[in-house]
């Protein structure tokens, strides 16, 4: 587990308040009983801690753990390669 | 009970500064959608908005224009509008008996956004005097009731997207129960400062580009701002002094959720809408069209769609359905106000106005949209959505004028 995901995993169970081994690579929104309102809150934790701005409709089609990872890593790789 | 009629309407938003030019553009589908001008918007999401235009604040107010917020002289132009087409005269009497009920979400919020930065950023450690006054989100009500001397029941309703929905609901039932014989009723929102555009952005729901409610493809809301107001007053009251009527408010209901702060619930809006129509006594059938709260996000319009079909069965296939915040944006506490005055007009004109922006079906939201084409309205009765944020359903029903 790198940086990114372990981060992105603990930002999740901080929100649900849920502990942090129940959220996985794998977990799906569903599985975790995320809620539109929890994803933009944790949307905009995910936005400071890695100093990104996430799109709308990046953050629309985004449905479980593993797809947002991968959407931080690459808005993270945009960003230096700026 | 008592009827209660509309007998003058007043109307500011992104269409038009007066009922008219307002009505001009929603009969044709014409929509005032456009870049957003009150603030910069290079660090903003979001570029568009349903702003005000050409509204020059000196040219109507004379003097106390410090002591008004922009939401409070929207209020008091479309209330001095609807009064003076209902040529109600204001004795000393009447003003006992007359209620100014107005809705704002929002309230003075950019008066304070203004502050603020004097006092955060700018480093002034000190509030200008009117601050207070000009952001009570009852400001809008108390600068009415002092320009007509209007002295009984005076309030403001906060409930979010739909404080000018129970606002002119409660106007009605105060009129209908004989509490009062003439009310002032409506809502007023200028939602376009930084601070609350921000806010608004970190809630995701603000389209990138326009409204489109009802349509594959739509993106969210966008934002807009103005006034609506109402002069109401019972039937035998505009009889008694000869009064032009144009149409009459038939019922009122509400609900609550009582699930979720954002997320809404189609049985709680079906609610509503049932409890509108036995409120009016109206057969489901009976209702030719709905003026749907359609936001235009990926989650209300369904979400409405449901609620319809909750409430109408099969007849909801039958009920012309359209979203005029596709042309005025979403106007939050004066949302169901301007959508109010469209709906009386709409019955009045026999014409239904359009969803704007309307791109092609989307399953999901399969009812029978009026889209992008005014269509003929052949009578019926009318009803009018809001839902709010924080679950909060308020539904009008309406009808032209009938003597009988």
């Amino acid at each position: 587990m790198d940086n990114v995901e372990s981060k992105v995993c603990e930002i999740i169970a901080q929100q649900k308040r849920i502990p942090p081994e129940r959220v996985t690579i794998d977990s799906s929104f569903e599985e975790l009983g995320l809620d539109s309102l929890d994803a933009v809150n944790i949307l905009f934790e995910l936005e400071g801690a890695f100093d990104i701005s996430i799109p709308d409709e990046k953050a629309r089609q985004i449905k479980s753990v593993r797809e947002m990872v991968d959407g931080v890593r690459s808005l993270i790789a945009a960003k230096e390669s700026a | 009970m008592r009827r209660v009629v509309i007998t003058g309407m007043g109307m500011i938003s992104a269409l038009g500064n007066d009922v008219s030019d307002n009505w001009e553009k929603l009969s044709k589908g014409e929509g005032g959608i456009r870049p957003i001008t009150a603030v910069d918007t290079t660090t903003l999401k979001f570029k568009n908005g349903a702003e005000v235009r050409d509204f020059d604040p000196e040219k109507h107010f004379s003097t106390g224009l410090d002591l008004l917020d922009r939401f409070a002289q929207f209020a008091l132009v479309a209330a001095r509008e609807a009064v003076a087409q209902s040529k109600i005269e204001f004795t000393e009497e009447l003003q006992c008996r007359t209620a100014v009920v107005t809705g704002s979400s929002m309230g003075g919020q950019s008066t304070q956004d203004a502050g603020f930065v004097e006092l955060y950023r700018v480093g002034k450690d000190r509030m200008r005097p009117m601050s207070i006054p000009r952001t009570m989100a009852n400001a809008g009500a108390s600068h009415i009731s002092m320009a007509y001397g209007i002295r009984g029941p005076v309030f403001t309703i906060s409930t979010a997207c739909s404080s000018a929905n129970h606002a002119i609901g409660q106007a009605f039932w105060l009129v209908r129960s004989g509490a009062v014989d003439v009310a002032i009723t409506g809502g007023s929102e200028a939602p376009f400062s930084y601070g609350l555009l921000k806010a608004w952005e970190a809630m995701r729901v603000i389209s990138p580009d326009t409204c489109r409610p009802f349509s594959r493809g739509r993106q969210g809301m966008i934002l807009g701002e103005g006034a609506g107001m109402l002069a109401i007053e019972s039937l035998e009251h505009a009889q008694r002094r000869g009064a032009e009527i144009l149409g009459e408010i038939v019922g009122f209901g509400m609900s609550s959720d009582a699930g979720h702060i954002t997320k809404p619930s189609a049985e709680g809006a079906a609610l509503a809408i049932n409890n509108a129509l036995n409120d009016a006594r109206v057969n489901p059938q009976q209702v030719k069209y709905i003026n749907a709260h359609g936001t235009g996000t990926p989650v209300n319009d369904p979400m409405e769609t449901v609620a319809i079909k909750l409430a109408f069965g099969e007849h909801a296939k039958a009920i012309a359905v359209s979203s005029t915040k596709s042309m005025h944006g979403h106007a939050l506490g004066a949302a169901g106000a301007l959508e109010a005055v469209a709906t009386v007009l709409s019955l009045k004109h026999g014409v239904i106005p359009p969803t704007a922006n309307f791109l092609e079906p989307d399953p999901e939201c399969d009812l029978n949209v009026v889209s992008n084409v005014a269509k003929e309205f052949a009578g019926g009765y009318a009803m009018s959505n809001s839902f709010a944020f924080g679950g909060l359903n308020a539904v009008l029903a309406f009808r032209g004028y009938e003597a009988s």
